[in-house]
């Protein structure tokens, strides 16, 4: 790795730091407006996050070195996320690294933690969010990796940064099986991100709460890392959806200069993007935790049609 | 340009396969209207498309058929069966949604490898798009076994009907004209046939669950 490249990895991943709590602010102040609030302003995150890591942080009696050491584990997680995600560029040295399975994967470790860490402290809210966590990462998971064997088909290989370069640079086709993925991946977005119909972010309601379950023991500067960790996942799942589905303006170049070039578009997308989350979160309702399961079923469903129907209508008449 | 209507073909198919498994998610009755209007809709876009591929002039007149026909006609005829029989909170499936979106994939996989060979011999324009047809067929007749309403087993119907005539349209380049004719004939008098059917079951039994047709009554 040279050190052009190191700078622009490291560029990269300042503005996906940056970037991340910005569109869950974009979001929230969308959809205030939609409802016809007046709503907390775009930059609130940065607000709370300051306000967080100003504060003291206190720890339950019980907690173990787990509790203490899981917000610094997830939020690494999150960050080496984004950062394989090729937003920017597709020639970023950590692109390279990792491919769509071992994205999963990460997120996978991230969800553990989190558990764990709820689980820790012993108290009922904290085993419930877990269980419902897990129960909702369980369902999740598979389609997810669905939809990116979709992709994977493709481009002939699970490397995201393939997969961009194969969308971006061959011959415009219509791919059917892509629609399928698309509706698959909007599901299992909500579904992740704790997004209205499965979870809803802004209420601390028992009954329904799965992620403010999870961390409600946390205060302090933990809070404040678990909620920036929050905000990158949402950035790196709307990125995973940009490069599977949008993968046009990503640089193919590893110099900031064309990073540079690639950062508006990208804002545009995620502006976009904002704009369907805040939508689909305004038209529908928080589903009763009985009916995820089924929620979750149809976006496994969708992307494992895409794979079929990529198969079959593969088919040339001989 | 052959090679993008080809793809939009495709497109429309698995559209229409994507409104078969929406229909079969379904729980309120005037959602399985809207939904089968949209389906209407995609069939005679592809019908359309077919069309101008293959210069077949009678293809358009089906399209257009099936635009007045399947989008504004028989939907509008169920809105107002449903308003009448007062039935828009229908929710009955017989198996629950998640087990039957599963048999779902299982009967999409068996209608795939059915038609396989069967598109490998066909020389129309999109060879691929009779498994999803046939997928799109079988998903229609699981969707009027697991109802135990009458209205949306009707729905049903209507919708495998749409999926024989994607079929015709799309892997054998249409029928002739005639038999299109008769079969919107059948359904539009079909529609008119169940509805008349509905009062009369909602009559004997106060109720449009079918179970009610098992029972034998002595009298």
């Amino acid at each position: 790795m040279t050190l052009s490249q190191f700078l622009s990895q490291l560029f990269a991943t300042a503005v996906s730091l940056l970037l991340a709590p910005l569109m869950l602010g974009w979001v929230v102040q969308l959809r205030a407006w939609l409802q016809n609030r007046r709503g907390p302003g775009i930059f609130q995150p940065y607000r709370t996050l300051h306000k967080l890591f100003n504060k003291d942080s206190v720890m339950a009696g019980t907690a173990s070195p787990l509790f203490r050491f899981a917000p610094y584990l997830i939020f690494g997680c999150m960050l080496l996320a984004s950062a394989i995600v090729p937003t920017l560029s597709t020639d970023l040295p950590l692109a390279k690294a990792a491919d769509a399975i071992a994205l999963v994967g990460l997120f996978a470790l991230a969800r553990i933690f989190i558990s764990l860490a709820a689980m820790d402290v012993g108290t009922a809210f904290g085993t419930l969010g877990a269980r419902r966590e897990m129960f909702v990462g369980f369902l999740a998971e598979p389609a997810l990796l669905m939809v990116l064997f979709t992709s994977s088909l493709i481009a002939h290989s699970t490397s995201l940064k393939t997969i961009v370069i194969t969308q971006t640079h061959k011959s415009f086709t219509i791919h059917p099986s892509l629609i399928f993925a698309a509706f698959a991946f909007i599901l299992i977005f909500l579904a992740e991100n704790a997004r209205i119909p499965v979870d809803n972010p802004s209420t601390h309601l028992e009954l329904t709460m799965i992620h403010e379950a999870l961390i409600l023991e946390y205060s302090g500067r933990h809070l404040a890392l678990l909620e920036w960790a929050s905000a990158l996942k949402l950035l790196a799942y709307s990125s995973i959806g940009i490069v599977l589905f949008l993968p046009w303006g990503i640089s193919t170049k590893g110099s900031i200069l064309s990073l540079l070039y690639a950062l508006p578009i990208f804002i545009l997308k995620l502006l976009i993007f904002g704009i369907v989350i805040a939508l689909i979160e305004t038209f529908s309702a928080k589903m009763r935790i009985f009916r995820v399961p089924e929620f979750l079923t149809i976006a496994f469903l969708l992307a494992v049609i895409g794979m079929l129907t990529y198969i079959l209508l593969g088919v040339k008449a001989s | 340009m052959t090679e993008l209507s080809i793809q939009l073909i495709n497109l429309f198919a698995s559209f229409l396969l994507l409104l078969a498994f929406a229909m079969l998610a379904q729980r309120r009755v005037i959602n399985l209207v809207n939904i089968y209007a949209m389906q209407g809709l995609t069939v005679a876009a592809a019908t359309g498309v077919v069309a101008y591929v293959t210069h077949q002039e009678h293809l358009y007149y089906s399209a257009a058929m099936t635009l007045v026909l399947k989008v504004f006609l028989i939907p509008w005829i169920l809105r107002r069966l449903i308003k009448r029989l007062d039935v828009r909170w229908d929710v009955e499936t017989l198996i629950n949604i998640p087990s039957m979106m599963l048999i779902g994939i299982v009967l999409v996989v068996f209608s795939f490898n059915l038609a396989l060979p069967i598109s490998k011999l066909s020389t129309s324009v999109s060879p691929g798009t009779l498994g999803i047809a046939l997928a799109c067929v079988l998903l229609s007749f699981m969707m009027m076994i697991t109802r135990s309403k009458a209205l949306p087993q009707v729905i049903g119907f209507l919708s495998m009907e749409n999926a024989l005539v994607f079929a015709a349209t799309s892997a054998t380049s249409g029928m002739p004209m005639v038999v299109e004719l008769g079969i919107a004939l059948d359904v539009l008098v079909g529609i008119f046939i169940l509805g008349v059917f509905m009062f009369q079951i909602r009559e004997q039994f106060e109720s449009l669950d079918i179970s009610h047709l098992e029972n034998l009554r002595e009298e």
